[in-house]
């Protein structure tokens, strides 16, 4: 905690020194600040990451050219970035055109703002916390639209309605999965969801049965949130050339870029709080390393765990992806809240641990049962000519 | 949304968003016209799709190409016949080697050349190796089309890698061969090739059980492939298709064992069928058949004799075969190429005419696509397996 207090003794000391009417100001100022930044200088690391993971994945070397061992390579593209040139279709709605990448990453930034990053080190410490999170996440979708509109492009209107369908879907099991961890927390706030979890990882809420499957459920859902493969058919690359960014260059795409970054960072940054202990070590033993260390530690494990599934999965197609929505999904988070519902009904304890468990798994298999045997999809054998029946 | 007035007019017709008035539209409601290519990053060369849209369903779908015409055919005429050789090559550049075997087959034919039992062993070993090498590419390419990124694509091109290092160590060119002959090959073989090819052909099974486990039961592969594009076999043979597409359909109908061209009638092997005809079945025959090459490669590498490797009674220079006509047909990677030529005993053929797989399994793209999802059409297409060197000539 030691961490916590001199981070907070600084900025008190900061605040102090500024005039009186200038304080309320500077104080929300120093509260951001090392929010930005910091996700900022980590959306450049984890798109090196990125790249280098995958090209580990993908038996190639990945970025090295520029520093050493290719460490320079966020810089070189930034700079890139920065100097091509800005082009706007001449019949693009101008406006939107250019609030669209501003408005996306302004809402994934905000997300940010309510997430403990250690004891009391939140920038914007509200009773409800969680809502505010999902209400400015829910903005980024009209910025999609925006984009997708604002271009007059096909492929980006194309993809911004696909965009606005997935998220819009994939939205309900989210805050369906996210409520379970609140139903039993009895909170909206997220400083108290941390609080729940404080006792070491026999705590935590993945290692409750509703946890489980509300993690699971919560992490598919957000990788349809933030668009990324193998739900990435608003921007899929093969089909809709870049989706609703078809029409942007230059800034405004570096812009869209890291408004996708930093929507990453701030969904498992919220995955880790509600599920996997927030700013907590796993034991108490080692709780003299500082909190952010910790979630930033898992927050990052998750991106990694999303670039391995970028660096497998092929991509859904879009009715697909509804369905698995609308038919898996959802039925399995209703599920998931009555078993939350379970919990807190029996108060804990084996008997809850029993019950809740048994719902779910039920639930699970039996529900995806029903489902394959539904489907038509299954491999296949396959037979070969004989000898003699050539035919023409 | 009105129709955007500032694009380019003369070079490409423009794509406009028709009214309410196109027929089965719903009142109020408008189809959406999309030209996908020729720059597009899953059309596989310059290649145009103009698709119309009912939401994300195809209502109609036309294929235009041409971009990539440079006058194939008619340079042919106007050269000698080995001239054409190594512009054979650009034809399919993914497959240079059974390119070259096609042309060569068909000259034999109008000049009747005998080729040498070492020559044809060669050109089994280098068309059985093409066929790998652009079978596994292609499924690669379809799975990158899934939206699979890259990584089954590079594993893919792993494998090809070795196989155009055999190429280059042969011929001197990874992939513009120019190394048949009439009546045989260009150079021969050497021991450490054939060593170094059987190296490659053993791993090779190793590879495709890799990349079976990786991919070919992914739930997400099969419910973006099965019962998508489905391609009756009647259609199928209507329009002519041949190759994986046609197999994938359920017809048993391969050139190596119907034509028995070259020596293929020596070699065990055998030809995988398809049952439903739809992007799944393409992809999994093309798998076996890779499974079926390695089996022929085996033989052929083992088995190879000594003797010539072109026939030393054949001419190459002032070379004048005597009037007449021949289609010479091989089971190139993506169908039946053949080569027609009419001689009237000048060095030039009077007629050159290429039978390109690759055009004729593409004239049943819109079939396969009407009802599909955007999203399909591009696998579907991914799965004909098309290249536009050849469908353009």
């Amino acid at each position: 905690m030691w961490f916590e207090e001199l981070l907070i003794a600084i900025k008190h000391y900061l605040v102090l020194q500024m005039p009186g009417s200038l304080q309320p100001v500077g104080s929300a100022f120093l509260s951001c600040l090392p929010i930005m930044t910091s996700f900022g200088g980590l959306f450049a690391l984890a798109t090196l990451l990125e790249r280098k993971m995958l090209g580990r994945i993908q038996n190639r070397y990945g970025p090295n050219r520029v520093g050493p061992g290719g460490l320079l390579q966020p810089v070189a593209d930034g700079i890139k970035m920065l100097t091509k040139e800005d082009i706007v279709p001449k019949n693009a709605d101008h406006l939107i055109h250019f609030l669209a990448p501003l408005g996306l990453l302004v809402s994934a930034m905000l997300g940010l703002s309510v997430i403990p990053f250690g004891h009391r080190l939140i920038a914007l410490d509200i009773e409800t916390g969680i809502l505010f999170f999902f209400a400015v996440g829910a903005a980024s979708e009209l910025a999609i639209f925006m984009a997708g509109w604002g271009s007059r492009n096909k492929y980006a209107l194309l993809g911004a309605l696909r965009a606005i369908a997935q998220m819009i879907s994939y939205e309900i099991p989210l805050i369906l999965s996210a409520l379970s961890v609140l139903m039993v927390v009895g909170s909206l706030s997220l400083s108290d969801v941390v609080q729940a979890q404080s006792g070491g990882i026999h705590t935590w809420h993945i290692f409750t049965p509703w946890g489980f499957l509300g993690c699971i459920l919560f992490l598919i859902s957000t990788l349809a949130e933030i668009n990324r493969s193998p739900f990435d058919i608003p921007e899929a690359e093969s089909e809709l050339i870049a989706g609703h960014m078809t029409e942007y260059s230059g800034f405004k795409y570096a812009l869209f870029f890291m408004a996708e970054g930093v929507a990453m960072f701030a969904m498992c940054a919220l995955t880790a709080t509600l599920f996997l202990g927030g700013y907590h070590a796993p034991f108490p033993i080692l709780s003299f390393i500082p909190g952010p260390v910790w979630l930033f530690g898992k927050l990052t494990s998750l991106v990694l765990l999303f670039i391995w599934i970028r660096g497998t999965m092929p991509r859904l197609r879009a009715d697909q992806l509804m369905e698995f929505a609308w038919k898996f999904m959802l039925p399995m988070s209703v599920v998931n809240l009555i078993a939350a519902g379970i919990w807190v009904a029996l108060d804990g304890g084996v008997a809850a641990w029993i019950s809740s468990g048994l719902l779910n798994f039920v639930a699970y298999f039996g529900w995806s049962r029903i489902l394959s045997q539904a489907s038509r999809f299954s491999p296949r054998t396959y037979r070969y000519a004989e000898e003699a029946g050539v035919s023409e | 949304m009105t129709p955007s007035p500032g694009r380019p007019t003369e070079a490409m017709p423009q794509f406009e968003m028709h009214a309410t008035g196109v027929e089965g539209a719903t009142e109020g409601t408008e189809r959406m016209e999309v030209s996908m290519g020729p720059h597009h990053p899953s059309t596989h060369g310059v290649f145009r799709m103009d698709v119309e849209l009912e939401g994300e369903t195809i209502t109609k779908l036309k294929p235009v190409f041409g971009y990539l015409h440079r006058n194939h055919e008619k340079i042919a005429e106007s050269t000698s016949y080995l001239g054409s050789m190594p512009y054979t090559d650009r034809l399919d550049y993914f497959n240079s080697m059974t390119n070259n075997w096609a042309y060569a087959l068909s000259v034999e034919k109008l000049a009747g050349i005998e080729v040498p039992e070492r020559a044809e062993y060669i050109r089994v070993i280098t068309a059985e190796l093409t066929r790998l090498q652009n079978h596994v590419s292609l499924i690669g390419f379809l799975v990158q089309d899934m939206g699979a990124l890259g990584t089954p694509l590079m594993y893919a091109f792993r494998e090809r890698e070795r196989i155009l290092d055999l190429f280059e160590s042969l011929s001197g060119a990874r992939m513009m061969c120019n190394y048949m002959r009439f009546g045989g090959c260009r150079c021969d073989v050497s021991a450490d090739w054939i060593k170094q090819a059987q190296s490659v052909v053993e791993a090779f099974p190793q590879f495709l059980d890799e990349f079976e486990a990786l991919i070919s039961e992914n739930e997400v592969l099969m419910a973006r492939s099965q019962h998508v594009g489905i391609l009756k076999p009647e259609l199928a043979i209507d329009a002519g298709v041949a190759g994986p597409v046609l197999r994938a359909t359920g017809v048993n109908y391969d050139l190596r064992k119907v034509d028995g061209y070259g020596i293929y009638d020596r070699f065990q092997f055998r030809v995988p069928l398809g049952d439903h005809g739809d992007v799944y079945d393409r992809y999994m025959i093309r798998v076996l058949e890779m499974r079926e090459s390695v089996k022929i490669l085996q033989q052929a590498l083992a088995e190879i004799p000594n003797g010539d490797y072109v026939n030393p009674k054949a001419k190459l220079r002032g070379f004048r075969p005597p009037p007449g006509e021949a289609y010479g047909r091989i089971e190139a990677p993506k169908g039946e190429l053949g080569f027609y030529l009419i001689s009237d005993g000048s060095p030039k053929p009077y007629r050159y005419r290429v039978r390109p797989p690759s055009l004729i399994n593409l004239t049943i793209l819109e079939d396969m696509c009407l009802g599909q999802t955007i999203a399909d059409a591009v696998i579907i297409l991914g799965s004909i397996d098309i290249v536009l060197g050849e469908v353009d000539r």
